[in-house]
């Protein structure tokens, strides 16, 4: 570790002598995004050698796109997690939010705003459930929400089966709405023969947004206390059960805005899909640096993680491999990421030494 | 540092005046009974000593005071009116903060965060408004220095900090936050010979603000050394209430150590 003793004006004898400064790589390493941040050049560099498909702006733009589809979700699991619980229903909501809105909206002909709003009401229903079951049990949030995922994913197939007679939903695209709605979530431009879209905006906006809520305000500070230490956060006010089960509710709103997404985008859904998302949402989250068991790390970081994801899953495709391999790729990301949080939480809360 | 802590501390604060009276509580937590007939006051300027042996219900004294549990036997007084919390911030809003022995900071946060959280500074009241954090890191830094705690880097994480200092940096914070009422739960359990000493201090200069002070401690010497009124839990019930002047460490000693029973032990060992 290098550290810089600053040795004490000569004119102020009376300033305590034992302060220090610390080095700007210590710095720099107790940051938990450092270490998704050198895996992601690295990972970019790699693809700009092998893969010549990698290099222009489109395709940048294309992995920006991919990136964001979990990008947005993982924004809020990072939250969650650094909060100290776990949402395994993050991924299957996505479907459940799509499906709420389609089916019921052709089931009773009514526009499709209506089934949006009767949606994002359910999604946070969900989310809400999910806290206060956690909270009110103090079962770990793990198996909580395992239950919550296999509720949602039964009931994906079953009602989708029940109202549409398959396991697909309809056409929606010519029920009123569809348009209006499909700008908010799906919408796509073009910038210089690049196409951008815009999911990726919604992405940055939300990152920044969970960026300043994190480090900037009170909420961010009571998320942080609620996830490094419940009971000492309890002790001085902070209001942790409100706390945490408005993170799972942020998780399910950011899912319903997934499914919105891929809802307007393809305007038939499959009910089985979504399942295994919430594992990429929280390898995101880990790979940027966000401690497992929570109180440790940043927005930044959880989106440098989803880009990660995004470039790899494309880069293997662009380098022309076996598209098979990303799953043990993302694996080994994972591992290595771990043991670099590890590392750098052992560095950065090491006592030091003077 | 005694001015540092007086200058926060409430000015209508007057020495001996109640801040929390305890007739006949008890507490049940289900069929058992943790708790029965307490009565304790807790003056203003003055340390109540509580010692007592593991399970003899320390804990759950402190759990009514700081508001995590309400009592179901007998009543509180918190200046003068009749009470039972709900919550430790309804605790926090009437005076009475808590430092706990282990759960006192969050130890992956800064210091500066420790030192304001669930009391930040911010530009407005709306959700998503800025804390102030440059006056709150100033403000944490000043604070600590005043009352001679020196940490190297406001913005380190405070489990870097040692047991004393997370101790002391828990206690200034309560007190900067206008605590009337500071409950200690056994502050120096877990720290060397002079840690405790700066930790003991505290606990003295807290008193001389003005503010009552509830020391929970195993250790008599500790307790003798600040103590104004020592109580001694056993089995959940009081078996020894005495004020500086009627008791003597030796009583308090042989008190905790188990007093009878110990004696009974002895003889039972039977070694000469």
């Amino acid at each position: 570790m290098t550290q810089n003793v600053q040795a004490p004006p000569a004119t102020t004898p009376s300033e305590p002598t034992n302060r220090v400064t610390l080095g700007l790589s210590n710095r720099l390493l107790a940051r938990p995004e450092v270490g998704a941040l050198v895996a992601a050049i690295i990972i970019f560099i790699f693809f700009l050698v092998v893969a010549p498909a990698f290099r222009s702006a489109d395709s940048f733009f294309t992995i920006l796109y991919q990136s964001s589809t979990i990008g947005i979700v993982a924004v809020g699991v990072g939250m969650l997690m650094i909060g100290g619980e776990f949402d395994l229903s993050a991924g299957v909501i996505t479907t459940t939010a799509g499906l709420v809105n389609s089916m019921f909206c052709w089931y009773f002909g009514v526009n499709l705003w209506v089934g949006a709003i009767l949606s994002l009401a359910f999604c946070l229903f969900v989310g809400f459930i999910n806290g206060y079951l956690v909270m009110r049990t103090g079962i770990p949030s793990f198996l909580i929400t395992l239950g919550t995922f296999f509720v949602l994913q039964g009931a994906n197939l079953g009602v989708t089966k029940l109202v549409t007679g398959s396991v697909s939903s309809t056409d929606i695209s010519q029920i009123d709405g569809y348009d209006s709605l499909g700008k908010i979530f799906s919408s796509s431009f073009q910038i210089g023969g690049v196409t951008i879209w815009g999911t990726v905006i919604w992405w940055f906006i939300f990152v920044a947004l969970s960026a300043w809520i994190l480090q900037r305000t009170r909420i961010g500070n009571w998320i942080y206390a609620v996830g490094g230490g419940p009971d000492s956060a309890r002790a001085v006010g902070v209001p942790v059960v409100r706390t945490k089960i408005g993170l799972f509710m942020t998780v399910s709103f950011l899912g319903w805005f997934i499914g919105m997404h891929t809802l307007y985008r393809f305007n038939t859904l499959q009910a089985g899909n979504g399942v295994g998302n919430e594992f990429l949402y929280i390898i995101a989250a880990v790979v940027g640096g966000t401690l497992l068991t929570g109180g440790y790390g940043n927005a930044i970081g959880v989106a440098i993680g989803a880009f990660i994801f995004g470039m790899t899953s494309l880069g293997i495709v662009y380098a022309g491999w076996d598209p098979n391999w990303f799953k043990a790729f993302l694996g080994i990301m994972l591992l290595l990421a771990v043991l670099v949080n590890l590392y750098v939480k052992r560095m950065s809360t090491a006592r030091k030494v003077g | 540092m005694t001015d540092t802590l007086a200058e926060h501390a409430d000015s209508h604060l007057h020495k001996g005046e109640p801040l929390i009276e305890m007739d006949n509580v008890g507490k049940a937590y289900g069929a058992i009974r943790a708790l029965r007939g307490i009565n304790l006051r807790v003056n203003a300027g003055e340390v109540t000593c509580v010692l007592g042996d593991n399970g003899a219900g320390k804990s759950t004294l402190i759990k009514i005071m700081s508001g995590l549990h309400p009592h179901n036997e007998g009543s509180m007084k918190v200046d003068g009116k009749e009470l039972s919390f709900s919550s430790p911030r309804e605790a926090l809003e009437h005076g009475i903060a808590t430092v706990y022995q282990d759960l006192a900071v969050v130890s992956l946060m800064e210091v500066w965060r420790n030192f304001f959280l669930g009391s930040e500074m911010t530009a407005g009241n709306y959700p998503l408004a800025a804390m102030k954090i440059k006056q709150m890191r100033r403000i944490a830094d000043e604070e600590l220095r005043k009352m001679g705690i020196v940490v190297k880097d406001i913005n380190q994480p405070i489990g870097t900090l040692s047991g004393g200092q997370r101790q002391c940096v828990a206690i200034a914070r309560a007190v900067y936050f206008g605590a009337r009422v500071l409950i200690l739960d056994e502050p120096t359990a877990a720290l060397g010979v002079k840690q405790s000493g700066v930790v003991l201090k505290y606990v003295a200069a807290a008193r001389d603000a003005g503010l009552g002070v509830v020391f929970i401690t195993h250790n008599p010497h500790h307790a003798y050394m600040v103590g104004d009124h020592f109580v001694i839990l056993k089995l959940g019930a009081t078996a020894l209430d005495k004020k500086r002047s009627e008791v003597d460490l030796d009583e308090l000693t042989t008190q905790m150590a188990g007093g009878d029973e110990l004696a009974e032990l002895s003889h039972e060992l039977g070694r000469k």
